[in-house]
């Protein structure tokens, strides 16, 4: 292989890893802390990446539609956890299963009534509708680039939140247990709710974020929900930077996955996790 | 001294960095009811989960009737012969009191492909569940849901449980926790009654429970053994009355 | 309800699903008869979900894997299959391959489980979508329904609705029948054990993970024959056969008919097919009214249909007493 097209490869894992751990960062956060499995996660995203879509056209820019989403992602977080999810938490994952299961159809065909079953392109920002010369032929689009950037920046605020804020101390202290956050006497219903809020804002970012480089289409949700899983599973629930490295190393599968095994490609991820669950069936970062 | 059943001889195990059992060593025999005695964090769920299986030891090894049996998990260690009842009542609350003997007793012979037949017409299983409940002085209650028994019978039936699986060591776990004074002094008939046959390792702090039944007691604190002979030379052992006895003395009489 | 009521009920029940054929229209019948199928599908994963207490989310990948199967291994050149080597093959590959799924995911627990089956089976789904294998995103055909002759002997014809409807009814009724007796043998308690208590099994001197291995197998080629029979009864395969909708409809099945009782898996069915075709014709955005049951059984009812009875009476007697 050509260092360049390497390169670029290697670029496209890494922002793909990246996007991945955005969505995974809910998911891990919501079982680690509430004990739930949201198989509505993966809707969140394509949500995210309608309203992209619808807001983009409205305002006539991306990075404007993205600063109207992440509110609205954020407070569509707290009323479902009021409304929905704070019913769950003492319900076995069977029944969590089922409602979550139930809220999938409910908004893809929200989804479907609303903006329709059609494919959709969203425009590159113009700030960075170019590419990046890297030889005389291959070049880099921008945009992609500036995704990564921005997923990282996220990571390390991220981490300054979970390791040096007090709201962070009650995220590591719920999802090392449970019991212990009720114990310290922590409002545990509002920790829930942001905890759950935050989740819901990031998927749908990177959802918003994704919106040009994939185009939205229907479904989307939940094949980057099922990934996310891999990436829970690989990383051990409820630790955040295990989804950041499992997130990488999914991104890197898939990607390179695609190029030297394309018509099998969808199979790598799978196999990656079918590998670590014989090693580590409580996935890489488990805890104790 | 008869030939030991159960011993484990330089049992160690680390969380982390802390040692919460260091070289202990153990000796189990039929006919000797052996009791382990220490104050909280001491070391004996630690000590006892090792020796079920429930928890691998970083050191050290466990034998059965001198085969080693460290590395075995623990329904192999069922299958030897040794069998556990444990401190937080486990037992199926949802089936009769029968049922949870029977599924005992069937685990001896598992029968797994007989899928056709019902359970319950094999009459050797059923027996053997029907002889550990009367063992263990639930005779009459067989058909009672266990969930709906009473906080003692549950205890029994932990107890009927492990009989039904005719181990021949037996590793109880608190079986007097939580009882009232009527209830310990039928468990402690129970026990001088099962120690005839068997080979018994007590866990349990009531200490005139322990001291009415055992031949033998091993007192562990801190994770190490700090003295084991027959009761009398733990009572008379100043170490131990300076280590354990006296505070626990306060402590057990706070407690009823 | 008495043991006596319930099992007069039931044999009610078959005797009206055996009339059925000779009153309702050919459509209905077909209807009726994945309605059958259906239930053989929930049923075996009630024998996971309900009674060994294993949440698969995968389940459809058994049923879609032997559809295929029913499929590729027909001969190519139009002349039918035989139905008593075609089925056992179908049902083997489908077991083959929950045995294979199982050895790995039942090394996980609780929430871990469910992910990991949802995983596994959107991999099938994606060899089945993505390779040329068995006719990528668009499926394959069913040329000819496999033929039941032995020897020079026919005993009936699957091209017949009603000869086809019989076959699934017999081999439905022959399922609930191997279950039931399979819950109340020695095994069956073990993994009843299993769903209330693992970790006690355990210490009693049970491998648990083989009998949960042998359930999870039993439950995949069950789900095989009901993949099979889809195949035989609409003559092609797509890869939505293996996809988490089935899966999740499946699994709602078992939770309407309640979790742990075989013949509230078939009601379940009947509910779930009901519940479909009502607001399929109602509006092309049915999902929307299903996810809103979903959300409400889920809410407001536990237990699913099967403790609606003991509910209702509940709710009389207390009325009965204040009035």
């Amino acid at each position: 292989m050509d260092f360049t097209i390497f390169l670029i490869q290697v670029l496209n894992a890494l922002q793909y890893g990246l996007l991945l751990f955005l969505v995974a960062i809910g998911l891990t956060l919501v079982f680690g802390i509430m004990g739930i499995i949201n198989l509505a996660h993966g809707s969140f995203y394509m949500l995210g990446a309608y309203a992209a879509f619808v807001l983009t056209s409205l305002t006539g820019n991306l990075f404007a539609a993205i600063a109207l989403g992440i509110p609205l992602a954020f407070v569509f977080g707290v009323v479902l956890e009021k409304l929905l999810f704070s019913h769950l938490y003492k319900r076995d994952h069977l029944e969590q299963v089922l409602l979550t299961y139930g809220l999938i159809l409910i908004f893809e065909e929200l989804r479907s009534l609303t903006v329709g079953d059609d494919v959709h392109g969203v425009p590159i920002p113009e700030l960075f509708a170019f590419s990046i010369q890297l030889s005389d032929v291959m070049s880099y689009p921008a945009y992609r680039l500036v995704v990564s950037v921005v997923c990282i920046v996220l990571a390390i605020g991220l981490y300054f939140l979970i390791q040096r804020s007090r709201l962070g101390m009650m995220i590591r202290a719920g999802s090392h247990d449970r019991d212990m956050v009720q114990a310290l006497g922590i409002n545990i219903k509002t920790l829930y709710a942001v905890v759950f809020a935050i989740g819901v804002s990031l998927a749908a970012l990177a959802g918003m974020l994704a919106a040009p480089l994939s185009s939205v289409y229907p479904g989307m949700g939940f094949s980057v929900l099922i990934i996310s899983f891999v990436v829970v599973v690989i990383g051990g629930v409820g630790s955040v930077w295990g989804a950041l490295v499992a997130a990488l190393i999914i991104g890197f599968a898939d990607t390179f996955g695609k190029v030297l095994v394309p018509e099998w490609a969808g199979l790598a991820v799978y196999l990656v996790m079918a590998m670590v669950l014989l090693w580590r069936p409580e996935g890489i970062f488990r805890k104790g | 001294m008869a030939e030991p059943v159960l011993e484990a001889t330089g049992l160690t195990r680390h969380f982390g960095g802390l040692a919460a059992n260091l070289d202990v060593h153990l000796s189990l025999e039929t006919g000797v009811l052996h009791a382990l005695l220490g104050p909280n964090g001491a070391g004996k769920s630690t000590c006892i989960n090792m020796l079920s299986g429930d928890l691998p030891p970083t050191r050290g090894t466990i034998r059965y009737r001198g085969r080693d049996i460290t590395r075995l998990t623990a329904h192999q260690r069922s299958r030897v012969g040794i069998g556990r009842s444990y401190q937080r009542t486990n037992i199926f609350a949802q089936f009769t009191a029968l049922e949870n003997c029977r599924l005992a007793a069937q685990s001896r012979n598992q029968r797994p492909w007989r899928i056709f037949t019902d359970a319950l017409r094999f009459t050797d299983t059923l027996e053997r569940a029907r002889a550990a409940l009367v063992e263990a002085g639930l005779g009459a209650r067989e058909n009672v849901i266990a969930g709906t028994l009473s906080h003692g019978e549950q205890r029994q039936l932990e107890i009927a449980m492990v009989l039904a699986t005719d181990a021949q060591v037996l590793l109880l776990d608190e079986p007097l926790a939580g009882m009232g004074s009527d209830e310990s002094a039928q468990m402690v008939d129970l026990l001088k009654r099962l120690k005839q046959s068997r080979a018994i390792l007590l866990v349990e702090h009531d200490m005139d429970a322990v001291f009415a039944v055992a031949d033998r007691i091993t007192v562990m604190v801190n994770g190490v053994v700090l003295e084991s002979g027959p009761p009398e030379q733990i009572r008379a052992s100043r170490e131990v009355q300076e280590a354990y006895l006296g505070e626990n003395a306060e402590e057990e009489g706070a407690h009823v | 309800m008495s043991e006596n009521l319930t099992r007069a009920f039931k044999l009610a029940a078959l005797l009206a699903l055996a009339a059925f054929p000779f009153y309702g229209t050919d459509f209905y019948t077909e209807v009726v008869a994945k309605i059958l199928i259906l239930a053989i599908f929930a049923m075996s994963l009630d024998l996971l979900v309900g009674f060994t207490g294993l949440v698969s989310f995968g389940h459809a990948a058994y049923f879609g894997l032997a559809a295929y199967m029913a499929v590729l291994l027909s001969p190519p050149d139009f002349t039918p299959a035989s139905l008593w080597t075609l089925m056992p093959l179908a049902m083997l590959a489908a077991g083959l391959a929950a045995f294979v799924i199982g050895l790995f995911v039942l090394r996980t627990k609780g929430i871990y489980f469910i992910m990991v089956t949802l995983a596994f089976a959107q991999m099938a789904y994606f060899i089945f979508h993505d390779t040329k294998l068995g006719g990528g995103s668009d499926g394959i055909y069913l040329d000819v329904r496999p033929t039941a002759a032995i020897g020079g002997y026919t005993p009936f014809d699957l091209y017949d609705t009603v000869h086809l409807y019989f076959f699934v009814l017999v081999l439905m009724v022959l399922v609930y029948l191997f279950l039931s007796r399979l819950l109340r043998s020695p095994f069956g308690r073990v993994l009843v054990g299993i769903r209330s208590n693992e970790h006690r099994m355990q210490s009693l001197g049970y491998a648990t993970f083989w009998y949960k291995l042998a359930a999870f197998t039993i439950a995949g080629t069950l789900a095989g024959l009901a993949g099979f029979l889809y195949a035989v009864l609409f003559g092609f395969v797509t890869p939505e056969y293996l996809s988490w909708h089935k899966s999740g409809q499946v699994l709602l099945m078992v939770i309407l008919g309640g979790m742990g009782n075989l013949a509230g898996a078939i009601a379940g069915a009947f509910v779930f097919v009901g519940l479909q075709e009502t607001f399929t014709d109602l509006t092309k955005h049915w999902q929307l009214l299903m996810g809103g049951v979903i959300v409400l059984v889920v809410l407001f009812m536990p237990g699913g249909l099967a403790a609606l009875p003991g509910r209702i009476l509940n709710r009389l007697r207390k009325e009965g007493r204040n009035g």
